[in-house]
């Protein structure tokens, strides 16, 4: 645990209380509890994405299918509510889960069986599930609704404190324990490191990778099943913004894109940083393009800032 | 001939399966194989083939290019605004366009080996930058291109798309006689090895930055001929492009480990990947059935590509690969 706390992964919350202080000076508002707290309920939606982001990245490898995962999620969990039947109804979130770890199996067939690049293969999966919705849905928005449990885990509050925000925490602080108190988290690192040293000390490295994709698939379905029940529907491309701040938020928080190294402490403070940093731009009221070259700038001055301190040192 | 088939197998296999594709799709096409046929098809190959050009410079090296979508949306949208008024200002204008291209990869280069991030980080912050360029120039899709231009560009000569006219003097005239060149085999020696590449000589430094340049370059080529098709600009087309630009280089034979391949498997596989996408249309498959359809078609394309690895004798040499 103490490997995953790194000056890396401390940076992004560092910026976050600098964009708190620094927002405040010209939003009083960013300072009160509502707003905080609101920035919390939405940065979940993000960190839940990020957390499946990271178990993939640490093995070395890349996740694109994120967007459809989602998609198809919230599509099958608002389907199952809007059929009206109980116990079709009862099984929404389940069966989004079911749905994002068989995505992930997928996934690992190409990567762990066929050695197709991660980031080939589950493009080719992403348009894949593209099409299926477009066929299931003929295009138009997905007919359904959120159930009761979906609504309260997406807006509701738990002593003031967002269930969403409070369900990101579990499942963060279950995966922690999982990649800490199990030989998978060493493994999972170990592949990322070097898979052919990994696979030469027995470990089956391809059931690593299935397990990896799985997991990181149920937290994209989780992530589409919260944004359903915020939104209270599902619609065509929900997930396709989330792509590349996901991945932003994993590396700003000091996890390296080539694997191994890392952790998911830093991951929780970048999905922070990305949601408080895209939240005061719109506060600001800047039009579009100037909010996306700030926030590539950002993005880029902390990654350089990380890259030098690394440079210092050795 | 055999010898030749054999060094360049990848180049071959997908130059075959776009003559098939090719075939197919003029067989299905109610107009036959007409010149009217073949330009609109050649058009759009080439926009996503020199799409494909960019990823593949970026991806030879061991990189990646994010931001090939996020440049030719901030060319396309520059080129709007630059390609009308007199011949002078139209000249001007395309040179400005494509150094603006060769610019943002000027950039993406220096920040990756300066700042020694890893490429698809730099060019995913970049692309973000670029995208916000655009939607400046344009925040909705609009603009103006010179007509003449845009129809003797876009159009036949004697009745051979210009498109493909474009893509042979790519091949023959700036490729064939590029990779023979120091750079051009440096591009190959860093993308094997940067290390041994660095023993033998080669300013590995200068190299990346190039390999990024000229993919910034053949983004804002891009850009450019997809403003000429067009003739609007819009900077909502950024994310498409990115990602078929990647695909399309892995269905044409570049491996994105870095090293293997050639700006022929890169043309070939975005002319691939856009045949499909129109054999679709005329096929007879329920619109609605479509995108599932090309998903399946792209995966099973990308798996067969890699399904030699179920032959290895040694399962230690898929590590590898």
């Amino acid at each position: 645990m103490s490997r995953t706390i790194t000056p890396d992964s401390m940076m992004p919350y560092f910026g976050t209380v600098v964009l708190i202080l620094a927002g405040s000076l010209y939003f009083p508002q960013i300072l009160t509890f509502d707003y905080l707290s609101q920035q919390l309920q939405i940065a979940a939606f993000l960190g839940l994405l990020a957390t499946g982001a990271t178990i993939v990245i640490l093995l070395g490898h890349i996740d694109l299918s994120v967007p459809w995962v989602l998609t198809g999620a919230a599509i099958l969990s608002t389907a199952l509510v809007g059929s009206g039947n109980p116990v079709l109804s009862a099984l929404a979130v389940p069966a989004a889960l079911a749905f994002g770890a068989l995505i992930g199996v997928v996934n690992g067939i190409g990567v762990a069986i066929l050695r197709i690049p991660s980031m080939v293969w589950t493009l080719a999966v992403n348009s894949i599930l593209l099409g299926l919705a477009v066929l299931n849905t003929g295009g138009f928005n997905p007919k359904g609704e959120a159930s009761q449990l979906m609504v309260s885990m997406a807006s509701g509050n738990v002593f003031g404190l967002p269930v969403s925000f409070l369900t990101w925490m579990a499942v963060s602080l279950a995966i922690v324990a999982f990649l800490t108190r199990t030989p998978f988290g060493r493994y999972l690192r170990s592949i990322g490191y070097n898979e052919k040293a990994t696979f030469l000390s027995g470990v089956s490295t391809p059931s690593v990778v299935f397990a990896a994709f799985a997991l990181a698939g149920m937290c994209s379905a989780l992530g589409g099943v919260l944004l359903a029940g915020y939104a209270n529907q599902a619609y065509q491309s929900m997930g396709d913004p989330f792509l590349l701040p996901t991945i932003a938020a994993v590396v700003i928080g000091g996890t390296s894109i080539l694997g191994g190294r890392g952790g998911l402490f830093g991951t929780i403070g970048g999905a922070l940083f990305i949601t408080l940093l895209t939240s005061i731009l719109s506060v600001m009221q800047i039009g579009d393009a100037w909010r996306s070259i700030v926030f590539g700038v950002i993005i880029l001055a902390m990654l350089l800032f990380q890259a030098m301190r690394k440079g210092a040192r050795s | 001939m055999l010898d030749y088939i054999r060094a360049n197998r990848r180049e071959v296999i997908a130059a075959v399966v776009l003559l098939v594709l090719l075939s197919l799709y003029l067989g299905t096409h109610p107009r036959g194989a007409s010149t009217y046929v073949m330009t609109i098809w050649a058009n759009q190959c080439l926009i996503l083939g020199l799409a494909a050009i960019a990823q593949f410079f970026a991806v030879v090296v061991r990189g990646i290019d994010l931001s090939v979508g996020a440049v030719i949306a901030l060319t396309n949208t520059l080129a709007s605004h630059l390609l009308d008024g007199s011949a002078g200002a139209i000249g001007f204008g395309v040179l400005a366009v494509l150094a603006a291209g060769a610019l943002c990869g000027l950039l993406n280069g220096l920040i990756i080996v300066f700042g020694r991030i890893q490429p698809i980080v730099v060019t995913l912050a970049t692309a973000s930058i670029f995208v916000g360029g655009a939607l400046m120039l344009r925040p909705t899709p609009g603009g103006a291109v010179n007509y003449d231009l845009a129809d003797a560009i876009t159009l036949d000569i004697a009745g051979i798309p210009t498109a493909l006219i474009i893509s042979g003097l790519l091949i023959f005239a700036f490729w064939l006689p590029f990779r023979r060149t120091g750079l051009g085999l440096g591009l190959y020696a860093l993308g094997s090895s940067e290390q041994a590449a660095f023993q033998s000589g080669i300013n590995t430094r200068l190299v990346r930055i190039a390999a990024f340049t000229l993919a910034g370059l053949f983004g804002g080529a891009a850009g450019l001929y997809y403003s000429f098709v067009t003739t609007t600009g819009d900077a909502g087309i950024a994310a498409n492009f990115t990602l078929n630009s990647i695909a399309a280089v892995v269905l044409g034979g570049v491996l994105l480990r870095g090293g293997v391949g050639s700006l022929i498997g890169a043309l070939a596989g975005a002319f691939i990947l856009k045949t499909i996408a129109s054999l679709m249309f005329f096929s007879g498959i329920p619109s609605l059935a479509q995108p599932l359809f090309e998903g399946l078609i792209l995966a099973a394309a990308i798996a067969i590509g890699g399904a030699d690895v179920l032959r290895t004798r040694n399962r230690l040499e898929v590590f590898g690969r």
